[in-house]
């Protein structure tokens, strides 16, 4: 698997099932918070005919946290819901990335937690596409 | 006028006790877990958290249990609560285009390029009851699959644009206006159309179109492309200088298409209704893109005909389910000195009316 960007990992973090984190990340590190975890929202937006301007579609529920390591290290998290815990061991996973420890944090929780959303991502298109139809015009029967 | 009234707080507690053992039912019966609800009552789930204007499907599943099934109640619960929260931020707006679709079909094109996907649908269905379902347990099996395409699936009225036919909707940078922000003006732009719509009342946004299919306000609407499915929401975080994604939602998305004939302004072409919801709520999402169309008619330069469905101040102001409640059920509080006052404003009529004619009989 190719190595990912903080982006990619954190938008992997916040993806993640919430109980799914906690079995990957038994041992916590230590840290203190420069942000205790903190549940608000975030406003959704869409687009006037899915291309145009931006209108509010509504909220969502977001929690969000930031940690530092012992070193120095600062992790943050944004992630859906209302899960302090989430978005605590999202934050702390974000700073080990950041660490020399980040091959390590990859191999354990990063590469599974991806091997994990591709699984469901695929059963579930695999689902819709046995739902393809394909419609055909009848040829009218009054003339025949 | 409200009036305070005291008193009666013994009687008030006690209703609530009543309340909690009749939401709870009969104890020999399982309690339903707000889990169960989330998972198989998912799209009263989904209307809650439309109609809530909050997406958090474990909290409309406890304010679905918490109102006993009532859902505009619901609705009501989880509107109190973001209140209370504080607002981290706007997300930029979703790409639907590259939705991860359950669903997408199209009623103007056949052949649409990526086929049409059924999904998990009512539609074809006999409506008829299945009594399988009453009998408790029984695993479900599992529903075939079959290897999907790795590519998202691009729009289909973008197929007919190629031709020019269909007008277009530019992207623009404005930041939309907020009605839970600022009180909502009239007239409104689209934006702040579509955002009252997308969080309006089901049944009055069914209502409203079905009354444009039947003439109030006709536009020929027929749905380019209906689509259900996860896109990713990002936000822009000042502290890391980039965005990330901070989750997914599940949303319905309809566009629908519309002849148009062409007018001073416009040439004749097909015009677009959109429609934009969270979680599986196509009913809404169409009725929501046939209303958008039907508000349009000043801007293309259509007659306004007079229909419910074209008047902006009609639709806006009565399609949030919350305000329309909160005072139509307002008026069976208690009310005792303005109705004390409008009882003697009526002895007094009365007794100038008898006056009168006894006046006259004498």
């Amino acid at each position: 698997m190719t190595a990912l960007s903080r982006p990619d990992w954190m938008g992997l973090l916040a993806r993640a099932p919430a109980d799914r984190l906690a079995q990957l990340l038994p041992d916590e590190p230590q840290a203190r918070f420069l942000r205790p975890p903190e549940i608000g929202t975030v406003m959704v937006r869409g687009r006037i005919g899915a291309t145009g301007g931006a209108f509010n579609l509504g909220e969502m529920t977001v929690t969000r946290c930031s940690v530092q390591l012992a070193d120095g290290v600062v992790g943050h998290a944004h992630v859906q819901g209302r899960s302090r815990d989430h978005a605590r061991r999202a934050a702390l996973i974000d700073a080990l990335m950041q660490t020399d420890r980040a091959s390590d944090v990859h191999t354990r929780i990063l590469a599974p937690l991806a091997a994990e959303e591709a699984a469901r991502r695929a059963t579930r298109a695999a689902k819709a596409a046995a739902t393809k139809v394909e419609f055909f015009t009848l040829v009218r029967g009054e003339d025949t | 006028m409200y009036v305070a009234v005291k008193g009666g707080e013994r009687a008030i507690d006690n209703a609530h006790a009543f309340l909690a053992e009749e939401r709870r039912g009969d104890p020999a019966v399982a309690e339903l877990g707000t889990d169960q609800i989330r998972e198989q009552l998912r799209l009263a789930v989904n209307r809650v958290m439309a109609e809530g204007s909050l997406y958090d499907p474990d909290l409309a599943a406890l304010a679905i249990k918490q109102a006993r099934g009532d859902l505009i109640e619901a609705v009501f619960l989880i509107r109190a609560y973001r209140t209370t929260l504080p607002r981290f931020g706007a997300a930029r707006p979703v790409a639907t285009g590259t939705m991860a679709c359950t669903r997408r079909i199209s009623a103007t094109f056949k052949d649409a390029p990526g086929g049409q996907i059924l999904g998990p649908t009512f539609d074809y269905t006999h409506r008829l009851l299945d009594f399988k379902l009453a009998a408790e347990g029984g695993a479900v099996p599992d529903a075939p699959m079959q290897p999907a395409p790795s590519a998202s699936l691009p729009h289909i009225t973008t197929f007919l644009n190629r031709d020019g036919l269909i007008e277009t909707a530019p992207p623009t940078d404005d930041t939309p206006p907020d009605l839970t922000r600022e009180p909502m003006e009239l007239p409104a732009s689209r934006a702040l159309r579509l955002q009252a719509l997308s969080r309006g009342d089901e049944g009055f946004l069914l209502s409203l179109a079905y009354s444009t299919q039947r003439g109030y306000g006709r536009t020929h609407a027929f749905v380019g492309e209906l689509r259900i499915g996860t896109v990713a929401v990002e936000l822009d975080i000042p502290e890391l200088g980039f965005a990330v994604e901070i989750g997914e939602v599940e949303l319905t998305e309809c566009e629908t298409v519309n002849q148009f004939k062409g007018s001073k302004t416009e040439p004749p072409q097909f015009t677009r209704g959109y429609g934009l919801t969270f979680g599986q709520t196509e009913r809404k999402a169409i009725a929501m893109s046939l209303v958008d169309r039907a508000l349009r008619w000043q801007e293309l330069g259509e007659d306004h005909t007079g229909a419910p469905a074209q008047d902006e101040e009609f639709v806006l102001m009565h399609a949030d389910n919350v305000q329309a409640t909160g005072f139509l059920e307002h008026i069976k509080l208690p009310h005792y000195v303005d109705f004390q006052s409008e009882l003697e404003l009526i002895r007094k009529l009365r007794a100038e009316v008898m006056a009168a004619q006894a006046e006259a009989a004498e």
